[in-house]
């Protein structure tokens, strides 16, 4: 019943899209390109959410983590002068924050709501704390083009031109799909967020499973970080990942916690930002900056009023696994 | 029967707060052999079984398997030892199909894919083996519940067990079924496995044991055979005391209508139809039971009965008064009491004290609050007494609820339900993992009840109880009452037969694949 | 069950039964949390001296400068008097399973709402003073009823939206502020100052916004263990299941609880507009609903416990700026003095490894662990 709906909302957005390329090709490629950057965060984002999620346990400290791992990237390349360092420095920070987070949600058995806020607050306080202003980086990322397929039109240029991070935006998606369907990992993780008792008596260790998954989840957390500061914004500010890990958690549940299904929800939330944009820069609409800001929010809350009723969310999400 | 010895179990002790589960246990399983382990509620049955499967470890003592000493950290070791445990409560996931339930934890791979098309054809191959009939691609969640026990028994197969333990495997099968099972097991006993077989019910001990060891608080309290022993003797050492195998009760002498239901219908928590042009009617004065294994809408009944659950009905009337579409509050205003199935999760909040628990559904009624203040001496009072008429043991009033057994929890939500003197009282499952002390205590509650006037609804697994306590018997197969049987002695194998569906009007239904 | 929903919050110390006691024992309550403030402290300390400052003079500075004259001890009952209510919004909603971490947004709406409500009216002084007070409860309330209704009816997880709402709360009044509310011929954006007679009075030292919010408090620790909308409140926070069978509305009471929730986060903002500000900035109180998740863990959801809670956090607040100004210690030292003490404080360390509770005991009944 959702899926057809969703398929027939993506359809009519593609034709659209295509009608839109004939009448102007320029703008269409340019809100694209926009809209896709604007997901790639989010897609990531999601993905951690997603993986947690899967295992059993909400990840609300998604927010922390990028924060975190948007920070030690920006630091980490402006001090060492190199994009590389900063990127590990971003996922690493991400493993060491996941890490802390699972300590808490998983191994302590704590509400895993208030060890995400922990998370969310602790890196607002650690990076407000140790900011520096007055830091750039050595370079900007560069911009990776696909022989042949970047010729493409329409795609070519949106999706076929892009920096290494989106490319990894979408290996990331693919990946987890057949990692969570088709493998032993997948099967494994499912079982324990789904029935961790089921799991612990066909011999799975549930505790460790939950503890790596959230773990590598903190990876993944500190890749989107590291996108935002090194490749979006080549820059960071104090807070500046504006609520982005509670709108991928919105985003997961859009896409009925699948990574596909995530992605497109992704790009649809680009999607609008993108064309709202473009309307109010060419000035078709008076629109207040400040409703422009609003709408990812709005987006969010709209979306999950439709949504949230019909998709069932693993069934043992948000419980600490005790035996019985 | 063989005489190898695969497992060995001594001097094992289990300690819980507050309850020693365990204590100085000792058993011997021979290949081949069943062993029963009989005894009631709370006795420590499944724990025992729990330490042997690795679920638990134990304060003292020792395991021994084929020989070897163990000190198990967990499942995976005793599967890889053999030991393979079909749980009380099933441990399925209910959105994997039944190959991926089965193959989970020992998944056949390619890398590390999972090849499920082997794992259809292994599964398919292991269940044709041993008679048992399930379709491996189909969801656990879309089967009635004696084919879902087939998949745990095939689960433990798939992994080769050759000590195979079925924690109370009867509880939720019919009679027939019950047979059934029975049969299978001796299949693998004959085929050299050994089989550890829990249950509390006497008759499925004597048909088919070995051996019987019968615990009692946590403790064997004697071993013996069936050919030593009979029904009464081992109910007696099960109990520590004699028992009255049948409930005493006068005859009932109903008066006028108190609940009357026509075409009442409700879906299940996915959306299913789950009971359907159920017609219904229950007078003061009478017990009206409802017989029927778990899963055929009996929790759904009982939940559109009281309010709970949306349902639709051509008539749904409590002491004349219009009910269709009422809220649970509104129902109880009608003198509705409700013991609800799992005590736990829906009858108490454990964190709260007893008295608090006492007036969970009547705290805001005038005789114990005025103008939104709550009156707390009438609440405390009214859990004294409670506490006394009811005996519940308990330090205090104060206690919370979540630190009292099985039995006591019961009786405060009987006590709660009763002494608002309902003129409708439904009780699902009453007697559910409560001791025989108790047992007998709330079933001469309910009757009690029924003398002074209420209508009670008896919604109950244990086939037993509503054969012992029910002036009227309903059989509900599927979501419809199939069939009513009046009088003081009606046929077991007659009920049996309609709870597996057996009525010719709808016997052969579409819904079971 | 159909209701059940996302997960509940479950701190494991909700207990609302005063007789009983909390799960740690008296002592233990009260030693966890201040065990858990000096070792933030300390921790703090070593960030402190490693930018180059003796810890001991800062925090000499910190709390001299709070404390330490009557100009201090105002400016720290003005900062604790919006914490003690965005504190309260969290305990309120934590009581019903619910995780308001919207206090910021509720506050923020409440506060234009009674400058609005401040500037736009001449009123009698009471009629007034009750009317913008009243008014931005009214604003804090719709705003957080949003992510009620949405979680009560729609299943909707309250922590995302009240997240949401938190963003779009800011820009809205940053479009009110700049637009519709603005204080005419003014370069920057804010509303123009209220009337005298919507501003809430200081006596001595003692501002009346202060004082209400203590009475509130008081108020808030009646009314969940001794009135039957309390009970409600508590019961369907314990085990909603238990509730909807004793025939409590779960759906009502969520809505209504987050509504209260908001109103509390809501007397915050406009307390603070009436008695401090005396218009509406826009970022003048960021964090204030943030610092209320702190407060109302350190006080392990007892509304009471929220005062003291409050005015550590308050002092902290008002410190960090003297810190700065004599010191060069960046005042977001408090920010992680603060997530260091919320940490120990939810987080079993404290309690698992300076007062060993439940070591022993878990390690007995947990089968393997
Ligand atoms: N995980 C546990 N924690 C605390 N007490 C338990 C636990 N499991 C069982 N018990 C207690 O141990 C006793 C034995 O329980 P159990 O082995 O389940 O009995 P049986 O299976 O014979 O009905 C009971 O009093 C029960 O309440
Ligand atoms: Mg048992």
């Amino acid at each position: 019943m959702r899926a057809r709906w969703a398929w027939t909302l993506t359809v009519i957005i593609l034709v659209g899209i295509m009608f839109s390329y004939t009448q102007d090709e320029l703008r269409t490629t340019s809100v694209l390109s926009f809209s896709l950057r604007y997901a790639i965060p989010l897609i990531i984002a999601a993905m951690v959410g997603l993986v947690c999620e899967r295992s059993g346990v909400i990840n609300i400290g998604i927010e922390g983590q990028l924060l975190m791992s948007a920070f030690a990237g920006f630091f980490g390349a402006a001090a060492t002068g190199s994009l590389i360092i900063g990127t590990l420095f971003g996922i690493g920070t991400g493993l060491i924050m996941g890490a802390v987070f699972a300590t808490g949600a998983v191994a302590w058995k704590m509400d895993q709501i208030i060890s995400g806020t922990i998370i969310n607050i602790i890196a607002t306080g650690l990076t407000s704390f140790f900011y520096a202003q007055g830091q750039v980086l050595p370079a900007s990322t560069p911009v990776v083009a696909i022989p042949y397929l970047k010729d493409l039109p329409l795609v070519g240029p949106v999706l076929f031109n892009n920096g290494l991070f989106t490319y990894a935006a979408i290996i990331i998606v693919i990946f987890l799909q057949i990692m969570l369907f088709l493998t032993i990992w997948g099967l494994r993780t499912r079982a324990v967020g789904e029935n961790p008792s089921a799991a612990d008596t066909s011999g799975i260790n549930v505790q460790r499973t939950r503890f790596i998954n959230v773990t590598l989840a903190g990876g993944l957390a500190g890749v989107a970080g590291a996108y935002l500061s090194l490749e979006a914004a080549g820059t960071f500010e104090r807070g500046f990942t504006a609520g982005r890990g509670f709108t991928a958690l919105a985003i997961m549940i859009f896409g009925a916690w699948n990574p596909v299904g995530a992605f497109a929800a992704a790009l649809f939330f680009g999607l609008t930002q993108g064309v709202a944009s473009q309307l109010q820069a060419d000035e078709v609409v008076d629109i207040p900056p400040q409703f422009i800001n609003m709408l990812p929010y709005v987006l969010t809350i709209v979306l999950l009023a439709v949504v949230a009723g019909r998709v069932r969310p693993p069934a043992a999400v948000g419980k600490p696994y005790e035996k019985d | 029967m063989d005489d190898e010895l695969v497992l060995e179990v001594t001097g094992l002790t289990k300690r819980f707060p507050g309850v020693i589960a365990n204590e100085d246990v000792s058993l011997t399983v021979h290949k081949g052999e069943i062993v029963a382990l009989l005894g009631e509620n709370g006795a420590g049955k499944s724990t025992l079984v729990k330490m042997i499967y690795g679920l638990y470890r134990p304060d003292e003592g020792e395991i021994r398997i084929k020989g070897e000493s163990v000190r198990l950290n967990g499942p995976r070791e005793a599967i890889r030892r053999g030991v393979g445990m079909v749980h009380q409560h099933f441990q399925l996931v209910p959105v994997f199909t039944v190959a991926e339930n089965v193959i989970l934890g020992d998944e056949p791979r390619k890398l590390s894919f999972i090849e499920r098309r082997k794992a259809v054809k292994e599964v398919t191959a292991l269940a044709a083996k041993h008679g048992m009939a399930v379709d491996p691609k189909a969801l656990v969640r879309d089967l009635p519940v004696g084919a879902q026990q087939r998949v745990e028994i095939l689960k433990a197969l798939y992994r080769q067990a050759d000590i195979l333990i079925m924690d109370e495997p009867t509880a939720v099968l019919t009679p027939q079924e019950t047979d059934e099972l029975l049969k299978v097991m001796k299949g693998f006993a004959a085929s050299g496995v050994a089989v550890i077989f829990i249950t509390h019910k006497l008759r499925e001990v004597l048909a088919i044991a070995d051996k019987i060891e019968v615990l009692r608080g946590g403790k064997v309290v004697g071993t013996t055979t069936p050919s030593e022993t009979d029904q009464g003797k081992l109910a007696q050492m099960m109990v520590g005391r004699s028992v009255l195998l049948s409930v005493d009760k006068s005859v009932a002498s109903p008066k006028e209508i108190v609940l009357d239901v026509v075409g009442l219908s409700s879906d299940n928590d996915i959306g299913l139809p789950a009971i359907r042009n159920v017609d219904l009617r229950v007078r003061s004065g009478e017990i009206v039971g409802i017989a029927g294994v778990e899963g055929n809408g009996q929790r759904e009944l009982v939940e559109a009965l009281t309010g709970i659950r949306k349902s639709t009905a051509t008539k749904f009337t409590i002491n004349d008064e219009n009910a269709i579409g009422a809220s649970p509050h509104k129902i109880h205003g009608m003198h509705v009491g409700h013991v609800p199935e799992d005590r736990e999760k829906d009858g108490l909040v454990g964190q709260y004290s007893i008295a608090n628990n006492m007036v969970l559904n009547r705290f805001d009624e005038p005789e114990f609050s005025r103008r939104g203040i709550r009156n707390m001496d009438a609440v405390n009072s009214l859990a004294t007494k409670l506490v006394k008429d009811f005996d519940v043991r308990t330090p205090s009033i104060k206690t919370p609820a979540n630190s009292l057994s099985g039995g006591n929890k019961q009786k405060v939500v009987i006590a709660r339900e009763l002494s608002a003197n309902p003129s409708l009282l439904v009780a699902s499952q009453p007697t559910r993992g409560v001791d025989v002390g108790s047992i007998e205590f709330i079933h001469s509650q309910i009757i009690s009840a029924r003398d002074s006037g209420a209508a009670v609804l008896l919604v109950s697994a244990e086939l037993d109880e509503v054969l012992g306590l029910s002036d009227r018997i309903l059989v509900m197969y599927d979501g419809q009452i199939v069939a009513e049987l009046e009088g003081a002695n009606p046929d077991r194998a007659e009920i049996g037969r309609l709870m597996a569906g057996g009525h010719a009007v709808v016997a052969e239904d579409s819904s079971h694949g | 069950m159909s209701s059940d929903g996302p997960a509940q919050t479950d701190l494991g110390f909700t207990d609302p039964n005063p007789t009983l006691g909390p799960k740690y024992g008296p002592v233990k309550a009260i030693a966890i949390p201040i065990v858990s403030v000096l070792l933030a402290f300390a921790v703090g300390g070593i960030l402190i001296y490693f930018q180059g400052v003796n810890p001991f003079t800062a925090y000499r500075v910190l709390f001299e400068s709070a404390l330490g004259d009557s100009d201090g001890l105002l400016r720290v009952m003005q900062k604790s008097t919006p914490l003690i209510f965005t504190g309260l919004a969290v305990v309120v909603g934590l009581r019903v399973g619910l995780f308001n971490i919207g206090a910021q947004g509720q506050l923020t709406v409440a506060a234009i709402g009674a400058a609005w409500a401040g500037y736009h009216f001449d009123l009698p002084t009471v009629v007034h003073l009750t009317f913008a007070l009243g008014f931005g409860m009214l604003c804090g309330a719709a705003w957080a009823s949003i992510a009620g209704v949405l979680r009560a009816y729609r299943n909707v997880s309250e922590v995302i939206t009240t997240i949401m709402l938190n963003s779009i709360a800011i820009a809205l009044v940053d479009y009110l502020a700049s637009r519709t509310f603005k204080e005419p011929d003014q370069p920057i954006s804010r509303t123009p100052l209220i009337s005298d007679s919507a501003a809430l009075a200081t006596f001595g030292v003692i501002p009346s916004g202060f004082v209400i919010a203590l009475i509130v408090s008081l108020f808030f620790g009646w009314f969940l263990i001794r009135t039957t909308e309390g009970f409600r409140f508590n019961t369907v926070g314990l085990n909603p299941n238990a509730a909807r069978y004793a025939g409590i509305s779960v759906k009502r009471t969520i809505v209504l609880a987050m509504a209260v929730s908001g109103a509390l986060a809501g007397m915050g903002g406009a307390v603070e507009t009436m008695g401090v500000v005396g218009r509406f900035e826009p970022a003048f109180n960021a964090g204030l609903g943030f610092d209320g998740i702190t407060i109302a863990l350190l006080a392990r959801a007892n509304p009471i416990a929220t005062i003291p809670a409050a005015i550590l956090v308050g002092i902290l607040r008002t410190g960090a700026n003297s810190l700065q100004f004599e010191t060069g210690i960046e005042p977001e030292v408090v920010d992680v003095i603060l997530a260091l003490t919320l940490l120990f404080v939810a987080a079993p360390i404290v309690s698992r490894y300076i007062f060993r509770i439940n070591a022993k005991r878990k390690s007995k009944s947990k089968g393997r662990s």
